[in-house]
């Protein structure tokens, strides 16, 4: 069925379509949308599930970790503030090995306040061990959020579905919503092995000792590099029910491009229909899209960037003393390669200025002329 | 006399607590009160090492270790899978310390009983917190000595009253208890089980090596602490005060000089104490003769 629904509606449907059972969440714009329409979809009876209210976001990822222990299937939705005040907790999610899946509206962090469109505070969290998506559009959303029950569940770590504040949250767009027959055959109940059974007692999170924290570690990231391709074959999954393939990328006209420009996020819309027109023009220009950052999928981005004759990574978000978080993570998957394009960093669009198709063009017009040292740029800042 | 202890024993042996250790009681009796169709659900605590090292467990019981401030809320959320499942002969019971449960945790905790969470919390008050070594909490009362209230400039606020906190939340079930008399104990956790919603009880557990004194003296302190009203021992029921009297009101000094965190005050300063303990205790007192006639004028129109 198709609908024309906001982003944040892309997630309630999401999660509704993924039969979630627990619900904890905490307002904050422009995220409150996605559970004020869960909370309507749960008391007209659409949805059996629980949904808390609690007091804080810590107090609901501390909820999603209770519920998802003792066997549900559990979702939240934050933004910004939200998701740093539940960092500890998102820690906690990872070591508990617990697949709550959350959408989280990239907005800035204050002060100053601004509720415009950032990635640094989901960014922010990828050393937590949370599965992390960025989508281009709602119907990727909505697909997203189905998808990554799935692959959390197989992997047993949580994950995070990140969207831009605004440009996907509050704007519209068709939206084609699968069946729930085809989902419930998709997404089976969620029966973990080992949960909170008085009838086969366990005890979880008990102290470690470095004896066998350490292991435990290892697993957390033996699961990550199993998520690379748990991904990939539950997009191959997904597209069999409803004819829409995501993979860890998304390549737009890179085959021939001499110059590759990298996003993550709404802004990719932007950009390839700023490829399109420099193709118009005949400049060989192309746009990888980095769908899932967490695991990171450095052979294919490898792959695709050293056929170029260079990269841009446009970055909304800045690790500061650093430089833009894609911008290192691409850089640092090309390290093996002895024969390696100048990869160029471009901040931009941070606290929701719009990133104009112009703009790309300006980058990757100027990127053939770059010194191949030129560490990064900030893109049409007055200063 | 017939025992009224239940026999079984849920909790095992092997556990890893301090000699004496008040806590480790109260947790073995609440068990026995609760049976094993109990799920616990702990945060930072005393208890998190207690419990014993992975992959060793002396609960017995289904657990999860939270984080510090999380008790109120992991414990909805477990509630939550539960109720979803339609699994509704499970306790769910959130086990915390002081510091757990009125300085980091109390904001979890406030929520989780606003929304009338069906989950029985338990406090176990050692008056500080002991896991990190002995810093004061706001349950720590008037006049102790711990490492960050060194003996020269020592607590001179007065121990917080959460049960009046939750009380003012108006749940249906609050009380305080004491491992010396397991029995009391036991009986208001059994009834905190039978009552539907949010349910709290503060126990009383000594500490052996935060109070400063001898291990064998754990029960004789507690006690103390019920014979000279430091800590009362009452339910909140519905907002009816129920108060259990000690046969003769005891000086506070017994209490305090047995302790070798309250070795520094002089005689002006335990007089202070006493003054305070007597004060509290007319109120408590008064709270329940008041809450007593409300109760029956309300009971009478209805
Ligand atoms: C966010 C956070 N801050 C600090 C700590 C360190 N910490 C662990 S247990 C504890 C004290 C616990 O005290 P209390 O709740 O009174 O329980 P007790 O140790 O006395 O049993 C502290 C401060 C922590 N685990 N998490
Ligand atoms: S420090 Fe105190 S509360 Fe903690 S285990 Fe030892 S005796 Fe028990």
């Amino acid at each position: 069925m198709k609908k024309v629904i906001t982003g944040n509606h892309a997630v309630s449907f999401g999660a509704k379509l993924a039969r979630v059972e627990v619900i904890a969440a905490y307002p904050i714009t422009p995220q409150t949308e996605v559970v004020e329409k869960l909370s309507e979809i749960v008391s007209d009876g659409e949805l059996a599930a629980k949904f808390i209210k609690v007091e804080s976001e810590h107090s609901a990822m501390a909820a999603c970790i209770g519920a998802s222990v003792t066997g549900a299937r559990a979702f939240t939705a934050t933004s910004s503030q939200g998701l740093a005040l539940m960092h500890e907790m998102l820690h906690w999610a990872t070591g508990a090995r617990v697949p709550i899946v959350m959408a989280n509206i990239n907005r800035t962090l204050g002060p100053p306040w601004n509720i415009w469109s950032e990635q640094t505070d989901s960014l922010s969290q990828r050393d937590t061990g949370w599965l992390q998506f960025y989508c281009e559009n709602n119907q990727e959303i909505l697909d997203t959020v189905i998808q990554a029950f799935k692959i959390c569940e197989k992997v047993s770590l949580p994950g995070m579905i990140c969207l831009d504040a605004f440009y996907h949250s509050h704007t519209s767009e068709v939206v084609d919503l699968p069946e729930q027959k085809s989902i419930d055959k998709f997404l089976p109940k969620y029966d973990p092995k080992y949960k909170l059974d008085i009838n086969e007692p366990h005890t979880f999170g008990g102290l470690t000792s470095p004896e066998w924290y350490y292991e435990l570690r290892y697993k957390i990231q033996s699961s990550m590099e199993d998520a690379l391709g748990v991904i990939s074959e539950t997009g191959k999954e997904y597209a069999a029910i409803t004819g829409r393939r995501y993979g860890l990328i998304d390549e737009y006209k890179t085959e021939d491009a001499d110059e590759i420009l990298i996003t993550a996020g709404a802004m990719s819309q932007t950009a390839k229909e700023a490829v399109d027109l420099m193709r118009e023009k005949n400049k060989k220009v192309g746009l990888l899209r980095i769908r899932t950052f967490r695991p990171f999928p450095k052979n294919e981005v490898r792959k695709i960037i050293k056929r170029a004759k260079s990269a841009g990574v446009i970055d909304r978000d800045i690790s500061f003393g650093s430089e833009g978080i894609f911008f290192q993570e691409v850089k640092s998957a090309l390290y093996r390669e002895s024969a390696r394009p100048p990869i160029y960093g471009f901040i931009a669009g941070l606290g929701g200025r719009d990133v104009t198709i112009d703009e790309i063009i300006k980058i990757a017009e100027s990127m053939p002329k770059m010194a191949r040292n030129n560490e990064f740029t900030w893109v049409g800042a007055k200063i | 006399m017939k025992l009224t202890i239940p026999e079984i024993e849920i909790m095992s042996s092997g556990h890893v607590a301090c000699q004496g250790c008040g806590a480790t009681l109260a947790f073995r009796y609440a068990l026995k009160a609760l049976g094993r169709e109990t799920i616990v659900v702990i945060p930072a605590c005393c208890w998190s090492i207690i419990d014993g090292p992975f992959p060793y467990s002396a609960a017995g019981v289904p657990l999860f270790h939270t984080a510090f401030e999380t008790a109120g809320s992991t414990a909805s959320g477990v509630r939550a899978a539960l109720d979803i499942k339609g699994i509704d002969n499970v306790s769910v019971l959130a086990w915390a310390g002081d510091g757990g449960t009125m300085d980091i945790g109390i904001q979890a905790l406030s929520g989780a009983v606003e929304r009338g969470e069906d989950i029985i919390y338990v406090c176990y008050d050692n008056e500080a917190y002991m896991n990190t070594g002995i810093q004061r909490s706001s349950s720590t009362p008037y006049g102790a000595w711990t490492t960050t209230t060194p003996a020269k400039n020592f607590k001179t606020g007065p121990k917080k009253n959460m049960v009046e906190i939750m009380v003012a939340h108006k749940i249906p079930y609050t009380a305080t208890a004491n491992i010396a008399f397991p029995e009391d104990f036991i009986a208001k956790l059994k009834k905190a089980k039978s009552i539907k919603g949010p349910k709290f009880i503060q126990i009383i557990s000594p500490c052996p090596a935060g109070w400063k004194f001898s291990s064998q003296l754990t029960i004789k302190l507690a006690k103390l602490s019920f014979e000279a009203c430091v800590f009362p021992l009452y339910e909140v029921e519905n907002s009816r005060y129920t108060v259990k009297k000690p046969n003769k009101k005891t000086d506070v000094r017994e209490y305090l000089n047995l302790q070798g965190r309250f070795k520094h005050l002089n005689s002006d300063a335990m007089g202070l104490i006493q003054k305070n303990i007597d004060e509290e205790w007319g109120l408590l007192l008064k709270k329940e003769r008041t809450s007593d006639e409300k109760c029956a004028e309300t009971d009478a129109k209805a």
